[in-house]
């Protein structure tokens, strides 16, 4: 396997081969009740308790649309720079399973609600573009429980009818550290719009995975494999990895790929064909007579769109231009909603610079090690702003922050507070401070000696003595000038 | 009074009104004649007692200004009913109980009427002459082993044999229409959204609409004011100003324009039939109609296209009976065989047949040179009327090729019996309101019906045609209660 | 009337798409109801070929025969907890959940 600065490729003897990606992202609708029915969406509950007599599919019910779900689909159209259309058709797709209790999913198929647009990707060695397919929202199903019977599936409807948006990419990207990116900005972009809560554990956020391989400088696509349904990142990339190397290795052995669907199993991290599904597909679908076509006016659109909160590309440039950050500090800042928004609260008040560093620096990992979201922060943006005044203006050192920013961890405390109570102040009287490098050099007559005849290198150790002595609050700068006078 | 189940709709809500009768005394005569009755296999299920308890309630304390106060009648076995079995016909529903009310039924029930008891009807609606019931035949009151035409035949036959004073059917291909033109009723056909398809079991839901059944066209009106009204849980539910159908009924029709499209002349007519239609052109010319020749030229492929879009349809509507939620289920070793096995057994043959076509005509590959065909055509069958609207007010035709058959005589051959629907289906197809009134007899004595078709939400025009027509045919209904031992 | 030759291609259903279409429709088929459905399928597509006489390669498909638009309903939460009531009906109960026979993958 190669990994040049860019390129993912798959190395056999002489061949290198490439690999062709593209994904269907199912994004659960953020919404109080379902795509066509009133029942609630929320997780977690007692199974079969929010299904409506819709969601079962009672002889004679009627589906009638969510006019939010409507708007969120419309929302994320326009984040994902995509055509709205004003003019959408629901279809049937047809197949019988346990979970389908109509016997087929609302869908759109020939007449989806948004159409093609784009999502730029920050990579590494630069940014590249990934093309929308479509957007189109469907009824999810129910969930099947295989495990809790020896002889019987037990069937959970709480999910059925919950709105999704399937996001369609072109097959544009190349590896699996794109597909990360892809995933991780298509749901920035969801979450910035409030349209989706891109949560991967809940389900809000699966993926069907088509990957195909060809000779690197091939135009062609190869036979794609569709991996169906899954659901984290990290998933996917191993999938991908697997299934391309599979794909690879037919294409060596002189053997064709045959177009299917295949299954990723996590616990043998590899794909295999899911045969016994593939011969009922043939979904005929058709226009759901149940629903009329759904128009939306120009007016509906533009009202939607004054409700677009910046997107993150916007406040990245925004960011780099206006802050002088760096673009990536700036991707960082931006890669979610609440984060930039904290950091946008932490900078009314402080200095950027250390702002930026003491959050994507100490906050994160801070964060990261007691796995907490930014909106669960012990430490809130003013009083991290806080935080950053008293190293600026010099009350405290960068060091000594340190310490007080492990004590703001453990409750949200004024850094003030907790300076005064710990006293921790920094020591920037010079005469106090003085008084305090005459008694080291007194302590320290010999190696005093040693530095005036030369031996220079020794003026660290003084500074060190000094920190020590202060219990870290002598304030450094004043500390090295003074020194330097008095020896 | 032993003659309360002779009496109209109308008459029946006078002496109520009147307090000449009670509910009680009406709803009991019902149930007797329909206790009676029980040869005619009109009933899936009967719910007599509960009505009369619930007429004794109504009349303890009778809101009098309801529009149906304390009138008892029965439904087609097609309308959901909180609480009482709704089977649509079929084995695979034998069991199911509804915990939720149609609106049509609900409207009807907030005007105070009750439920006497669901009515037979061929299985999901799919039948010409309720010969595909689960439940059996109806025997059409006018004669012995004749059929009561279909799909609404418990329907029809009820009202025809007087075991309730008015019902609702459903009509997607002529389901209401040619079972009232066997039986020598009236049935309307509303608009295509006029009346709620929330709670009604679906068949082909881009035609499905359900309507009144009466004795006469008065009270035909009368119901359908009832029924009709904008409901927010069906999204082909239209918005739009209802009239008041009684109170605007007239017979004045002086000056309106009535098409006769030389289309419906078909081969293999009987002459019984042109010459009735040629005496119903007669009378409108006497209530000073104005006849005007007009073509539908589309009106052939109405039939293929129906059997198309129908089943198309149905196939994806029936889907959800598969044995999981509710309804009948068959033993199986693994879920696939337990549906195939619950769906072979569950549903009847004419239900399967048409499943199965409907499939193969959405099916990869067919889909454009069926489903989408017949879409296309349906635009144009839509297209002729407009056309024709632009000429006239309404049009007249026959309601049905024939009149009533023999139970058995037609089915074993699926398309002649489809054919008994070729002059109903247009309108379906165009969602356009329609009626059928009894105008006369054959040579043997069964009664024959002629069909008026009216614009879009132009109920009260139609109704007025009828009612106008209704007078100058003055048809009397031939029964003589041959199974009434 | 215009014939067009293209859609006039129908060939008899066989058997073997009579078990295709049994198969999507979830409808067990022994051999003798397939022959009896081919039969009839056979009659009934016989007459649904008449279309084929017509010409509609410039015709818009009806979409609905209601000349309105879909109506939008608003977010709100209205059915509650039917747990009871949805699992009354099916044909195999559990307190909890709906019950079918072991899915073979």
């Amino acid at each position: 396997m190669s990994k040049d600065k860019s390129e993912y490729l798959i190395n056999r003897k002489d061949n290198q081969y490439e690999v062709v990606i593209g994904l269907e992202v199912h994004a659960q609708v953020t919404s109080e009740s379902k795509l066509f029915s009133t029942s609630s969406t929320k997780f977690g509950a007692e199974p079969n308790t929010q299904v409506s007599l819709v969601d079962a599919a009672l002889p004679g019910m009627l589906p009638v649309i969510n006019e939010f779900c409507v708007k969120q689909a419309i929302k994320t159209g326009i984040g994902l720079k995509a055509k709205i259309n004003k003019r959408s058709v629901f279809d049937r797709k047809n197949y019988f399973y346990a979970d389908l209790p109509q016997g087929y999913q609302i869908s759109q198929f020939k007449d989806p609600i948004i159409g093609e647009g784009k999502v730029i990707l920050d990579m590494p060695d630069g940014q590249k573009e990934v093309g929308i397919e479509r957007l189109h929202l469907e009824q999810d199903a129910g969930k099947s429980i295989h495990d809790l019977d020896p002889k019987n599936t037990f069937v959970d409807l709480n999910r059925s009818g919950v709105a999704l948006m399937e996001i369609v990419s072109k097959p544009d990207l190349r590896s699996p550290d794109e597909v990360n990116a892809y995933v991780k900005k298509l749901r920035s972009i969801m979450r910035y719009l409030g349209t989706c809560d891109g949560n991967m554990q809940e389900g809000s956020l699966r993926a069907d995975v088509n990957v195909s391989v060809r000779k690197k400088g091939s135009k062609e696509f190869g036979t794609r494999c569709e991996i169906k349904n899954v659901n984290s990142i990290k998933f996917m990339q191993m999938a991908i990895e697997y299934e391309a190397n599979r794909q690879v290795d037919l294409i060596e052995d002189g053997q064709s790929i045959d177009q299917e669907t295949r299954l990723f199993d996590t616990k043998k991290n590899e794909t295999r064909s899911m045969r016994s599904k593939e011969d009922a597909h043939d979904y005929r679908y058709f226009p759901d007579p149940d629903l009329l076509p759904l128009e939306v006016s120009d007016d509906f659109i533009e009202k939607l769109k004054l409700e677009i909160p910046e997107l993150p590309d916007e406040k990245k440039k925004r960011f780099i231009e206006k802050f002088k950050l760096s673009p990536y500090e700036a991707t960082i800042l931006v890669s979610d909603y609440e984060t930039s928004n904290y950091f946008e609260n932490v900078i009314k008040k402080s200095d950027v610079k250390l702002a930026t560093n003491w959050i994507i620096g100490e906050l994160f990992a801070a964060l990261n090690q007691n796995n907490l979201e930014i909106t669960e922060s012990p430490i809130s943006a003013g009083n991290l702003s806080k935080l950053i005044n008293l190293i600026k203006d010099g009350t405290i050192s960068g060091k000594i922050a340190k310490t007080v920013f492990e004590h703001m961890m453990e409750g949200d405390k004024d850094p003030k507070k907790i300076v005064e109570e710990k006293g921790l102040k920094q020591e920037s009287d010079p005469k106090a401070l003085e008084a305090l490098i005459d008694k080291v050099i007194d302590d320290n007559r010999e190696k005093a000696t040693e530095y005036k005849s030369g031996k220079v290198k020794l003026f660290g150790f003084f500074v060190g003595q000094v920190m020590k002595v202060s219990a870290g609050k002598a304030n450094p700068q004043l500390v090295n000038e003074i020194l330097k006078k008095k020896l | 009074m032993s003659d309360i189940t002779k009496q109209s709709l109308s008459e029946l809500i006078k002496n109520i009104k009147d307090k000449k009768l009670s509910s009680t005394e009406v709803t009991k005569a019902f149930v007797e004649r329909s206790e009676k009755s029980k040869e005619l296999n009109a009933y899936i299920t009967e719910d007599f007692s509960a009505a009369i308890d619930k007429a004794k309630k109504f009349d303890e304390n009778p809101n009098l200004d309801l529009k149906l106060p304390g009138i008892p009648m029965a439904v087609k076995d097609l309308f959901c009913t909180k609480n009482v079995k709704t089977t649509a016909g079929s084995k695979i529903l034998n069991n199911f109980t509804p915990t939720y009310e149609s609106t049509v039924t609900q409207n009807i029930w907030n005007e105070g009427a009750i439920l006497l008891g669901k009515l037979n009807c061929d299985e999901f609606a799919m039948g010409s002459s309720n010969e595909t019931s689960f439940f059996g035949c109806v025997q059409n009151p006018i004669d012995k082993n004749l059929v009561p035409g279909g799909s609404s035949g418990g329907s029809s036959s009820a009202v025809a044999a007087q075991l309730t004073p008015i019902t609702i059917g459903t009509d997607t291909g002529g389901s209401i229409r040619q079972p009232a033109s066997f039986t020598g009723i009236v049935g309307l056909k509303p608009t295509y959204g006029s009346c709620s398809r929330y709670g009604i079991v679906a068949f082909a839901s881009s035609l499905d609409q359900a309507g009144p059944m009466a004795q006469n066209v008065r009270d035909c009106a009368l119901l359908h004011e009832v029924i009709s009204s904008y409901d927010e849980k069906d999204s082909t539910s239209i918005d739009f100003k209802r009239n008041n159908y009684v109170k605007e009924l007239t017979n004045n029709i002086k000056g309106k324009k009535i098409g006769i499209p030389k289309e419906y002349r078909v081969d293999g007519m009987p002459k019984e039939v042109e010459d009735l239609w040629k005496k119903g052109i007669d009378y409108v010319k006497d209530c000073g109609a104005e006849i005007i020749d007009i073509s539908l030229p589309h009106t052939n492929y109405a039939l293929p296209t129906y059997y198309i879009v129908a089943p198309a349809e149905a196939s994806s509507n029936l889907a959800r009976y598969d044995g999981v939620k509710y309804g009948f289920r068959a033993d199986g070793e693994n879920l696939i065989d337990m549906y195939e096995k619950t769906r072979s057994e569950g549903f009847g043959a004419e239900v399967q047949r048409r499943i199965m076509i409907g499939t193969y005509v959405l099916s990869s590959g067919y889909y454009d040179a069926y489903y989408l065909k017949a879409q296309k055509v349906r635009k144009l069958i839509k297209n002729d009327f407009d056309e024709a609207y632009k000429k006239v007010d309404a049009i007249l035709t026959p309601s049905t090729p024939s009149s009533a058959f023999k139970i058995g005589e037609k089915t074993n051959d699926p398309v002649s019996m489809y054919l008994n629907d070729i002059f109903t289906v247009p309108v379906n197809l165009a969602g356009l309101p329609g009626i059928s009134i009894p105008a006369g007899h054959d040579a043997k004595g069964y009664p024959l019906g002629l069909q008026i078709i009216g614009k879009a939400f132009d109920e009260q025009n139609l109704l007025n045609i009828a009612y106008a027509m209704e007078e100058k045919i003055n048809f009397k209904n031939k029964i003589i209660d041959w199974w009434i031992k | 009337m215009i014939v067009c030759d293209i859609f006039n291609y129908h060939m008899s259903i066989d058997l073997k798409t009579i078990k295709h279409i049994s198969k999507l429709s979830r409808i067990s088929v022994d051999k003798k109801k397939a022959e009896k459905l081919a039969g009839d399928l056979n009659s009934i597509f016989e007459f649904i070929e008449k279309l084929n006489e017509l010409k509609t390669d410039n015709v818009q498909p009806l979409t609905s025969v209601a000349e309105t638009t879909l109506k939008l309903r608003g977010d709100e939460v209205k059915s509650k907890n039917l747990r009871e009531q949805i699992i009354k009906n099916s044909p195999q109960e559990n307190e909890d959940y709906f019950v079918v026979p072991k899915v073979i993958e």
